[in-house]
């Protein structure tokens, strides 16, 4: 479905207080990163914040800023995903849930941003008010949240509106940048049931977040970055126990430190501390 | 793909800008009184390859008038701006002390504010009866509303920063946080700041001049250039009213175009 | 009730920077070291004994303590009265009234052409950011933001002309002809080249800053995210960056009257356009104080009017000040 081959990306940043203050440097934010995630997946991308997921993810939409420097493959379907082809599929088969509620118009109200959305996958004007109209529903947005502006929402309401305009789009991948974010328990549950729904129907879902225990339960398989690197990738039923079968510190440190999982230093095994803990 | 580098531009302008500057300043030297000398056989006379831009109606050479009129205004226009910048810095700093104050320096605010400058300009000019200094002083004073502002802004938002009152609560001194947290933040706006006064001052320099209300018409300010040549704009003269105000458009662009890399790059 | 009571707030807040106009420009008339008799004089200042001079400041109170002098101008004020004009020997009130009425129509027709162009211009410039098109617009904003207003207005009278001759070359009719006698085509005419110069120079302003509301916009998490489902520059600009560069751009050109009006003073002193810029100039260089100040406080009120209804305009269209209002 989708295979990303020794993808690397830097950005231009200038050093503060140093003599040479006008040369510009690059930093290395996505590490040789190789994956493939295949149909009807959830691939979970964990890591701390900086580890460059959401980079990762506008890579693949293609929404990097202009300055960026890109080397690497991104295949789509046995296709190389360049530029042009990124242009051509975004909204109708690559969609993204943006990790910012500042990603919704406040000058628009919710439900013709929604309908904006749908037009924009390549609906009909009334069918993409009726599309909106479903998608709402479905993420259980009343009519007044419906005609509210972007202020008026919760931020609840608001992340469950991107995660419908992600939904109009009928997209066969779906990137969901840390869509469980201010939810309440309940909540988060609905949107990750979605996502796992998404996959049952045969798409693909790259759901990025920090927290390996919202990862854990729907995912297929998880990939843990750590600072631009990929760590490894494993399947998701390898996080059990002490997590003996994952090859590598880091992510067995992940996993054990999630607070059902008494957390020693000693239970990680000797020959897998490659990356220190700290 | 060669791509820009925005700070390596700014650095290229401003040491190209200073060198201008430095010419400019050092062309005042070279000419001596060349500006004011009359030539009676060289009344008027077009652009040719012995008077490079033409002369005036005194037979005076226009390019020295031009050259003598640019440092002027750059003179009147970087003392009015460094003048504006440090009212500006002051006031607001002063409406910080407290909410009584605050209220008198955003009425006087919006006060100068709502009278437009070159009004203003000339009330102030009137008030100082003209002169070199009272167009520095006017320009000063009518121009520092607008930085004033943002300053403001700036500081109560400083004031309020976790930071700042961590770090009265530590027990630091006033002293130590205006230079240490304060001043590193405040010190970029009004470089910003003075460069972007600067090109406004100059403009408005010329303008007050042009009206009659400035420099005296003794002196080759490019607004007195500019005041003569209409005087004889019917006769077909073009060249007095072209150079002296294409001159005073470069280099106000120049200063524009700098401080936009500036800000840029920063 | 509640924007009642914000429009009386405004109200009271306009009344007092009217007051400190008033303050601050009779204190700069009072320190002028030019005396108010030999101003009222003008050249026949040599004529005049010390008696009858003294008379004279008697008679308009200029022998009088400036604090004196203020109360009075100020109930003058308050009444209606904004005093007499020397140099057009007529009530101050008039010269406005006479004047403004010329004016408005340069002023009017040039602030609406400037902002809807400008507006337009920054909004094509920002959504086509890096092409021929918007490097074209920003060298056009960044130059003519950078003219002298006056020097447009002499290329402008050197070319039309003198050098072409298509349009006149001064005043608002032609010369030796009375105001009620001259058509509106011939009007028009003369008032041609004077609003084009102006709206040329207040294009700039406004395109800049719309097209720099632009950049940021195309740059913001709402156009990534409108990327991100498929859009265009051309839609995002259509949608999204209409609505956010249009609120700046209403503020911006309330605010920039000032600046315009001060351009017209330019503009009308080059084209001998007889309006009130005009007479600010002569008031100004005669020193006939009753108009100076009549007109640094009718100005003032015409600037701090449009700046209001800027304000009130946006908390009418932007969604988000209704809540933030309360």
């Amino acid at each position: 479905m989708l295979t990303i081959d020794h993808l690397t990306l830097q950005l231009p940043y200038y050093a503060h207080g140093h003599a040479s203050w006008w040369k510009r440097r690059w930093a290395t934010c996505l590490d040789d990163l190789t994956l493939q995630i295949s149909a009807g997946e959830v691939h979970a991308v964990v890591g701390a914040s900086g580890a460059g997921k959401s980079l990762l993810a506008y890579a693949i939409m293609g929404l990097l800023p202009p300055a960026a420097r890109l080397s690497g493959q991104l295949n789509y379907q046995e296709k190389p995903l360049d530029a042009v082809r990124q242009r051509q599929l975004r909204g109708r088969e690559l969609a993204l849930i943006p990790q910012s509620l500042s990603a919704l118009d406040p000058l628009v109200r919710t439900h013709r941003q929604v309908t904006w959305a749908a037009q924009r996958a390549g609906q009909p004007s009334t069918g993409a008010r009726h599309a909106a109209q479903r998608a709402l529903d479905h993420y259980q947005l009343d009519t007044q949240a419906q005609q509210a502006y972007a202020h008026e929402l919760s931020g609840g309401m608001a992340r469950r509106v991107l995660t419908a305009m992600a939904h109009v789009s009928q997209a066969q991948l779906v990137i969901a940048d840390e869509p469980t974010v201010g939810l309440d328990p309940h909540q988060r549950q609905r949107v990750l049931d979605a996502l796992r729904g998404l996959a049952d129907q045969g798409k693909t879902v790259i759901l990025i977040t920090h927290d390996l225990r919202h990862a854990l339960p729907v995912a297929d398989r998880v990939t843990i970055m750590r600072d631009g690197k990929q760590v490894e990738t494993a399947l998701a039923c390898a996080f059990q126990d002490d997590g003996t079968s994952l090859n590598h510190g880091y992510s067995q440190a992940l996993w054990l430190a999630l607070p059902d999982n008494a957390f020693t230093t000693a239970t990680i095994s000797k020959d897998k501390q490659g990356v220190s803990v700290a | 793909m060669r791509q820009p580098q925005p700070r390596l531009r700014a650095a290229i302008s401003l040491v190209v800008t200073g060198l201008l500057v430095i010419g400019l300043i050092a062309s005042q030297w070279l000419l001596g009184d060349t500006p004011q000398q009359m030539q009676f056989e060289a009344r008027l006379a077009p652009p040719s390859v012995d008077h490079w831009l033409g002369t005036d109606a005194l037979g005076r050479e226009l390019w020295a008038r031009t050259l003598a009129g640019l440092a002027l205004s750059f003179w009147v226009g970087s003392l009015a701006a460094i003048l504006s910048t440090l009212i500006a810095l002051s006031l607001a700093a002063l409406a910080t002390l407290s909410s009584r104050l605050d209220a008198l320096v955003s009425l006087l605010i919006d006060t100068l504010l709502s009278v437009p400058h070159l009004i203003l300009l000339m009330l102030i000019a009137f008030a100082l009866g003209g002169g070199t200094q009272a167009v520095i002083i006017a320009v000063a004073v009518t121009h520092w509303p607008s930085l004033a502002r943002v300053l403001r802004a700036e500081l109560w938002q400083l004031r309020q920063a976790p930071y700042v009152r961590m770090s009265r609560a530590f027990g630091k001194s006033r002293w130590f946080v205006l230079h240490g947290h304060l001043l590193p933040h405040l010190l970029p706006h009004c470089l910003v700041g003075a460069l972007l006064l600067f090109p406004h001052a100059i403009l408005h320099e010329a303008a007050l001049t042009f009206l009659g209300f400035g420099l005296s018409p003794s002196q080759p300010a490019i607004g007195v250039l500019l005041a003569d040549a209409m005087r004889y704009l019917s006769g077909g003269y073009w060249w007095l009213g072209v150079f002296p105000g294409l001159a005073l458009l470069l280099m106000v662009l120049g200063f524009e175009r700098l401080s936009r890399q500036l800000r840029r790059a920063l | 009730m509640r924007v009642i009571r914000r429009i009386a707030k405004r109200l009271v807040r306009l009344a007092l920077v009217l007051l400190c106009v008033a303050l601050v420009s009779f204190g700069l008339m009072m320190v002028s070291p030019i005396d108010p008799v030999d101003a009222y004089l003008g050249p026949q200042m040599a004529q005049v004994s010390p008696e009858q001079r003294a008379l004279i400041a008697q008679r308009w109170g200029f022998d009088e303590p400036a604090v004196v002098q203020f109360g009075h101008w100020l109930r003058q004020l308050v009444s209606g009265d904004l005093g007499w004009s020397h140099v057009y020997n007529q009530p101050v009130s008039e010269v406005i009234a006479q004047r403004f009425q010329r004016s408005v129509m340069l002023l009017g027709s040039a602030w609406l052409l400037s902002a809807l162009l400008g507006f337009s211009l920054g909004v094509v410039a920002g959504a086509k950011e890096g092409t021929k098109l918007d490097k074209a617009i920003s060298t056009y904003a960044f130059i003519t933001a950078s003219t002298p207003a006056f020097w447009l207005a002499i290329l402008a009278v050197l070319l039309f002309s003198v050098t072409l001759g298509w349009t006149p070359t001064c005043c608002a009719g032609p010369v030796g002809v009375l105001n009620q006698d001259v058509t509106l085509v011939t009007r028009l005419h003369h008032l041609l080249l004077p609003v084009a110069t102006l709206a040329l120079l207040g294009i700039a302003n406004i395109t800049l800053h719309t097209r720099a509301r632009m950049l940021e916009l195309m740059r913001s998490d709402i156009a990534t995210h409108a990327f991100a489902q498929g859009a265009s520059r051309i839609d995002v600009a259509w949608r999204h960056g209409l609505r956010h560069a249009s609120l700046p751009a209403i503020t911006l050109a309330f605010a920039s009257l000032g600046e315009l009006f001060g351009g017209s003073i330019l503009i009308e002193h080059v084209f001998a356009y007889p309006g009130l810029g005009q007479a600010t100039v002569a008031a100004g260089l005669r020193s006939d104080v009753p108009l100076l100040l009549g007109i640094a406080l009718f100005t003032a009120l015409f600037v701090s009017l449009g700046n209001m209804l800027a304000d009130t305009l946006y908390g009418v269209i932007d969604p988000r000040i209704k809540v933030e209002g309360t």
